[in-house]
């Protein structure tokens, strides 16, 4: 007889197994991170209810066993080692093994060469990520599942980490898509995630075996990936113990063997309390804490009595990413009522129910204005004919200047977003949103605290008198997921866990948003607001963090709508539009998904139609479905670069060969050199098609590194689709050194763009099948040179070249690319002065080439021109400067252009730059912070959009609106 | 913001603070200046201080290692033990093309933030970027530097194997002590430096290594560490890696520093040759390769003379291994070199690979995870597993999985042990039928 054990990051598994490897015994339980505990209650049970076990050989396995085992001198088999094993001894025909667990998702290959993939430091794709999800929709994850099976549309969802899925999930939400379609789409998410993250390009198929517990729990999770794999696996009887039997299996390759007797004795005996890092308390004593709550007490508005209020009040809608806040607000300032609650994926039939119910209790209080604010700003402004709308930033502060009308840094952090604003002079002077990769803060909490087995508002106050809270560090509240596994590990108990969680979000704030290196960064004043804050145990945090005492107004969950409020009143002309009661009474909402035929991108579009025709349409990436009326004409540089390109299709007649151009990475600048240098030897130049989510898919299998940014892993759907269209060769040269444009020390391309041909050559299969892949490393920075060595690498791979020929071509080649940037900046010009004309905004949208992709840069461009502004690009300006003193090293021929483009508008007040950085630059960490001291330092605002494969916009919108409110703030100061 | 140079006048009185790689390494490199004039400290700070500051002063997604050299001088400026005064910093700047030649930036705008930026920063580098009147680089220092990294290796090589099977413990970490101590009087004689000097102390060196009693029964899993430089030699970043798979019983082979300087020097002759450009300096490129080639072959000679160690492998090698599966234009970061090193290792019976590096690191999206794919497609029976390291990654989760990699490593190691002995079974039997 032997036991295996298996302790994962959110469940105990175990099995107790005879002589002939049957089960006697099974068991799976939550341990809510109570390991020890747990564990030991667990084998108690075994010594007495199972005959014989007592004196059986007991072997543990899982990542949150492992310490503990070491410590013990209990036998530890590694967790994919043990599912192998259980595999290997029960379906030995198995191909390929998927399992899921809480945070790990794995795939084994059992067949040909043995693989083991495991998710790294990312928690996408896993148990926890589909909690996460339920909890975003408010359901459990069963319902999630149940929900799946009626799904009619599958949207994409960005599978890489649930702070990714949750920004595209929530304008979902709240555009009123089918929540049947939502769930299904998370379900394929985790597929993709475990394709893309795990697979790396090796195939899966054969007989497939599922394991785990979303994978045994969810069907529907099976069917995705049955659908996507093309096959139907199978989960197996016992699916959740196969690591727990394997842990059994492997019990005697160890040298320990400890017996289940011993084994409990020495777990029991087992304390690893103070083993991990930890923080000073929050609160020293309880004196401590009332001196604290005596200080944020008197930071309050006045709630005045409705029933006795009679006159004009004001609404102030927030409609926020997971709560709908409302405000009602009188004359004076007063709050006459409010309401927070979660918006359950639907803030329309809350705010109604609000406004009917105000209507019919107080009927004396005649409503004067109205505004909205919020991820939902849209949806609910259509839907109540709200008076006016107004970004987010503005409307907190506006909020913020009632509690402390010197404010000069308000901190907001909410359910999922961190909005932090510093003021200068009353106006709007920095913002600082937290981009896809470090939000996560208040629902993080949130979903700990059910992870835990604990309601949110115990956990958090569990941790106010934690005697030694965890040290979590900062960093994406995601992978704090296995930082607190750590802890768990090492005996952290719940409110060291919690008050480790709150420290975690204020420094997570300070740190990986803010980027602040103290106090002072900061500003003297400073407000915090937003649901997170009414958590003490973060504002405590927040305070010894910054060791400066804040105000915490006493709605601080409200901010946004009493903003809001105050907007309302600012702006109002004693009037609303706001429905009334009787037509709050007939009011109508439908929702219908549908696919828009006006463009190539094919929207997935979700229309919302209320009663008296208002609309409101989601989902759309350009104006087209909305507009009304004739098209506007937009002056967007990123379109006329684009179009450019698609004009270089010339070929010879009777081509010598054809060969391919994958259009990704440096190839977006690079077209007009080839392209004329091997039409003018006779080739016929083929480019890929334009990227779209299809071609993406399409090269997935390839991609060897999850973390590499997204322009380069589009080139892999590239290289396909040009192998697809049957070329004769596929040119992608390596190139390490680009052209000198004299603007920098040196004229490096970062090692991404330099060396991808190396890791397509090495991981696309179907290149072996007969295509030409050159690859070679070309150095066009030499002119004369090149043209010598560029005659040797062709004459490797084409017969009959002509030295002299070759020569003439590269000198075309260097004409077409001066005649291409000469008419990128002629246009540009031309945009510049039209603006002028027309008093428009500018925008330097500054990037790198490749951004111009619309699939890259997803219709930003475009979204500015919505704004109103005229869009140009970093190269179209970067060369009226010359070469000038930076605090780094300024060798990247793309990067040393934005320095230069922010130098140039630095004196230019109708211009403004926005840098769109690819999530996962390293290179960027780098010029981020350089051109935003080059910014700052001619006094212009900063606005940095970091861009993946998510498709959402509303983020980027308030990002935009909030620099045009702040440049419209500036300049009426100005006029001032 | 002009830079503070780091004065002649500095030199008398300033104590140059050194980040840490490789302890040995460096306990030789800083005599070495110490020799040549230079008050020079080595900095052994280490724990959560060191990344606490690096994250507060360095921008959070740049490379690990940036976050933890900067941090830990920061860590040392701050902790009151030094006259800000009277110290000054120095860091490596490569000049390739990744991020690293920026850490210097990175530093001098992490001592802004922190309100030193009157503390002079040296560039230590070879390609003229920065100068400074009171630190130069001199030949006769680089010979000195060289011969020290060239000692350190041959140091490393041998204490990793012999640690898994000495049966005193602890006799070769002694030896390695004994003989940096040694090195250390010998450099403040001044010598220790010529090449037939050198040759006679490797001799020594290795005989010394090849003298200590060995329990060569022991079955020790044989691990190879490869990764971004930094990464892959400093315990602080890679959390103590040699010594947890020292733990596990395993036999460490880590390539040493002188095929990557080798390989720094062989990439500017590379681009001439790819390139185009002045013969002028790739003949100065070549006179430097050469030399560091003959110092390298004494290593490899000597090792193989005086023991049954296995000897470094030969630069030549490596760019043998490599042809055919990436070009040798690859230069950035650790570029070709780290792939080949993972061959060297596959070849030289290390074909379990830890290949460590920096989350997000650049040229390993390309040299590292972007190649494994080849190389079990050329040698399957290759066990690679890649460790991202960045300040939150959890020693749990990397130690899992290297767990899972040393459990296929064992179950194999098993099989052809089986193997082995019926291949020796069927041996006996051979003479039989002949």
């Amino acid at each position: 007889m032997k036991i295996g054990l298996d302790v994962g990051s959110t469940t105990l598994k175990c099995v107790v197994l005879d002589d002939e490897n049957k089960i006697v015994y099974k068991s799976y339980k939550r341990h809510f991170a109570q390991i020890t505990e747990s564990t030991v209650a667990l084998l108690r049970t075994l010594i007495t209810e199972v005959p014989g076990a007592r004196d059986a050989v007991l072997s543990i396995s899982g990542s949150a066993g492992m310490g503990m085992a070491e410590a013990c001198d209990i036998g530890f088999v590694q967790e994919v080692y043990a599912t192998r094993l259980a595999v290997k001894r029960l379906i030995p025909e198995t191909d390929v093994v998927i399992e899921l667990g809480g945070e790990d998702a794995k795939i084994l290959y059992l067949d040909g060469t043995m693989e083991v993939r495991m998710n790294g430091s990312c928690a996408g794709g896993t148990g926890a990520f589909i909690d996460q999800m339920a909890t975003l929709l408010a359901i459990t994850p069963d319902d999630l599942n149940d929900l799946s099976h009626g799904c009619e549309k599958i949207y994409t969802i960005a599978s890489r980490c649930g702070v990714f899925a949750k920004s595209d999930i929530q304008p979902l939400i709240n555009q009123g898509a089918k929540k049947e379609d939502i769930a299904a789409s998370i379900f394929y998410a985790v597929v993709n995630q475990t394709i893309a993250g795990l697979a790396q390009g090796r195939p899966i198929e054969g007989k497939v075996v599922y394991l785990g517990g979303p994978l045994t729990f969810m069907d529907g999770l099976r069917d995705a990936f049955d659908k996507s794999l093309g096959l139907t696996g199978i989960c197996p009887d016992n699916s959740l113990y196969f690591v727990a039997m394997g842990a059994a299996f492997g019990a005697d390759l160890g040298s320990e063997q400890a017996t289940l007797v011993e084994a409990v004795e020495r777990i029991a005996g087992y304390r690893t309390e103070g083993r991990y890092l930890s923080c000073p308390p929050l609160f020293n004593s309880q004196a401590e804490y009332d001196e604290f709550e005596a200080r944020h007490a008197v930071d309050k508005v006045e709630y005045a009595d409705p029933e006795k209020y009679s006159g004009s009040a004001y609404i102030g809608i927030d409609a926020g990413s997971t709560t709908v806040k409302v405000v009602a607000m009188s004359e004076d300032g007063d709050i006459l009522c409010s309401l927070y609650r979660p918006n359950n994926g639907n803030p329309v039939p809350i705010i109604r129910e609000f406004l009917l119910d105000f209507y019919a209790k107080y009927p004396s209080i005649k409503i004067a204005g109205s505004a909205v604010t919020g991820y939902g700003e849209e949806i609910v402004k259509n839907a109540f004919a709200v008076d006016g709308g107004i970004v987010e930033t503005m409307a907190h502060f506006f909020a913020a200047k009632k509690f402390m009308p010197a404010v000069d840094f308000i901190i907001d952090i909410g359910g999922q977003d961190i909005k932090c604003f510093k003021i200068r002079n009353g106006a709007i002077d920095n913002i600082f949103l937290n981009e896809a990769c470090s939000s996560g803060c208040g629902s993080f909490l949130q979903t700990f605290a059910g992870a835990l087995g604990v309601d949110i508002a115990e956990f958090a106050k569990e941790g106010l008198f934690a005697k030694a809270p965890v040290d979590l560090g900062s960093r994406c509240t995601v992978f704090m997921n296995s930082s607190v596994k750590q802890a768990q590990k090492d005996g952290a108990t719940v409110d060291n866990i919690s008050a480790g969680l709150s420290i975690s979000v204020v420094k997570n704030a300070l740190y990986k948003v803010i980027r602040a290196s103290g106090p002072d960064d900061l500003g003297e004043h400073v407000v915090v607001q937003g649901g997170t804050f009414l958590n003490n145990a973060v504002l405590r945090a927040f305070e010894k963090e910054i060791g400066r005492n804040v105000v915490r107004p006493n709605i601080a969950g409200l901010m946004g709508a009493y903003g809001a409020a105050i907007y309302a009143k600012d702006t109002s002309n004693g009037a609303s539009t706001l429905l009334d009661a009787d037509k709050l009474a007939n009011f109508k909402h439908d929702v219908k998904v549908t696919t828009c035929g006006l463009c190539e991108n094919h929207c997935r579009l979700t229309v919302n139609t209320f009663d008296g025709g208002r609309k409101f349409i989601g989902g759309n990436r350009c104006e087209r479905p909305t507009a009304r009326g004739g098209a506007v004409e937009y002056h967007d540089l990123y379109e006329y670069k684009l179009s450019l390109l698609g004009s270089y299709t010339a070929k010879p007649e009777k081509p010598r060969a054809r060969i391919g151009l994958p259009m990704g990475l440096n190839m977006y600048e690079m077209l007009p050199f080839w392209h004329a240098f091997f039409t003018r030897l006779g080739f016929e130049v083929v480019t890929s098609p334009r990227s779209d989510r299809k071609l993406y898919l399409r090269g997935q299998q390839t991609i060897p590194s999850d973390t590499v940014c997204f322009p380069a892993k589009l080139l892999h759907g590239h290289i396909e689709a040009l192998i697809d269209d049957g070329v004769d060769a596929i040119f992608y040269p390596c190139m390490t050194y680009n052209f000198n444009e004299k603007l920098g020390d040196n004229h490096y391309n970062c090692p991404v763009v330099a060396y991808y041909p190396e890791v397509i050559g090495a991981n696309v299969p179907r290149l072996r099948g007969g295509v030409k892949f050159i690859q070679d490393y070309i150095g066009v920075h030499r002119p004369k040179d090149f043209a010598v060595k560029i005659y040797d690498i062709l004459s490797k791979y084409f017969d009959g070249l002509d030295k002299k020929e070759v020569k003439a071509a590269c000198d075309a080649a260097y004409a077409e690319r001066d005649a291409f940037l000469m008419r990128v900046r002629e246009k540009g010009e031309e945009f510049i002065k039209l603006a002028r004309d027309k008093n428009m905004p500018i925008i330097v949208l500054s990037g790198r080439p490749y951004h111009v992709d619309p699939e890259i840069n997803h219709g930003i461009d475009r979204l500015i021109c919505e704004c109103g502004a005229v869009v140009v690009t970093e190269d179209a300006v970067s060369h009226h400067v010359e070469k000038f003193k930076v605090h780094v090293l300024n060798q990247w021929t793309y990067h040393s252009r934005l320095y230069a483009a922010a130098k140039y508008i630095g004196d230019k007040p109708d211009m403004n730059l926005v840098q769109l950085v690819s999530f996962g630059c390293g290179v960027d960490a780098i010029t981020t912070d350089e051109v935003r001291s080059i910014l700052e330092g001619a006094g212009k605002i900063y606005t940095q959009i970091k861009i993946d494969e998510i498709t959402n916009l509303g983020a980027v919108k308030i990002r935009l609106r909030s620099l045009f409110a702040a440049c419209e703030a500036k300049e009426r100061e100005a006029r001032a | 913001m002009d830079r503070v140079e780091f004065t002649k006048e500095m030199r008398k009185d300033y104590t140059i603070l050194v980040p840490n790689m490789l302890s040995n390494h460096f306990k030789l490199l800083i005599k070495v200046f110490a020799n040549a004039g230079y008050n020079v400290e080595l900095l052994k700070n280490e724990g959560r201080s060191v990344v606490e500051c690096g994250l507060k002063y360095v921008h959070n997604d740049t490379c690990y290692p940036a976050l933890l050299v900067i941090g830990q001088m920061i860590d040392a400026l701050q902790s009151g033990k030094y006259d800000l005064h009277k110290v000054a910093l120095i860091i490596t700047q490569t000049g390739g093309g990744c991020r690293a030649s920026n850490y210097i930036h990175l530093l001098r705008k992490a001592l802004k933030k922190a309100g030193l930026e009157y503390i002079p920063v040296i560039s230590l580098n070879l390609s003229g970027l920065e100068k400074n009147s009171g630190f130069s680089l001199t030949l006769g220092l680089i010979r000195r530097l060289i011969a020290a990294m060239a000692y350190g290796d041959l140091l490393m090589l041998l204490a990793n194997q012999v640690r898994p099977y000495e049966t005193n413990k602890g006799a070769a970490d002694a030896l390695v002590d004994k003989w940096a101590d040694t090195l250390v009087a010998e450099f403040d004689n001044g010598k220790g430096f010529a090449k037939s000097v050198m040759r006679s102390y490797m001799e020594r060196i290795t005989a010394d290594f090849a003298a200590v009693p060995l329990d060569r029964t022991r079955k020790c899993v044989k691990v190879g560490i490869v990764g971004e430089i930094y990464v892959k030699f400093s315990s602080l970043a890679n959390n103590h890696l040699e010594e947890f798979l020292a733990s596990e019983g395993c036999e460490v082979n880590v390539p040493g520093l002188m095929s990557f300087i080798l390989f720094k020097v062989d990439n500017r002759m590379e681009d001439i040759k790819l390139y185009g450009g002045s013969k002028a300096k790739f003949a100065v490129c070549k006179a430097l390769f050469d030399y560091l080639s003959g110092i390298e072959e004494i290593m490899i000679e000597t090792v193989r003379a005086k023991s049954s160690f296995n000897p470094p492998t030969a630069y030549s090698h490596l760019r043998e291994l490599i042809y055919g599966i990436e070009g040798y234009g690859c230069k950035m970061g650790e570029g070709w070199l780290l792939t080949a090193e993972m061959l060297e290792l596959i070849e030289g019976g290390y074909g379990n690979i830890v290949c460590a590096q920096p989350f997000g690191c650049l040229p390993n999206h390309i040299v590292g995870k972007g190649m494994i794919r080849r190389l079990r497609e050329l040698h399957p029976e290759s066990n690679i597993v890649p460790i991202d390291y960045d300040p939150g990654a959890t020693r749990v989760n990397q130690e899992n999985r290297i767990k899972l990699m040393l459990s296929v490593a064992r179950e194999k190691m098993v099989s052809d042990d089986t193997a082995g002995t019926q291949r020796a079974k069927k041996d006996d039997k051979e003479p039989a039928l002949v």
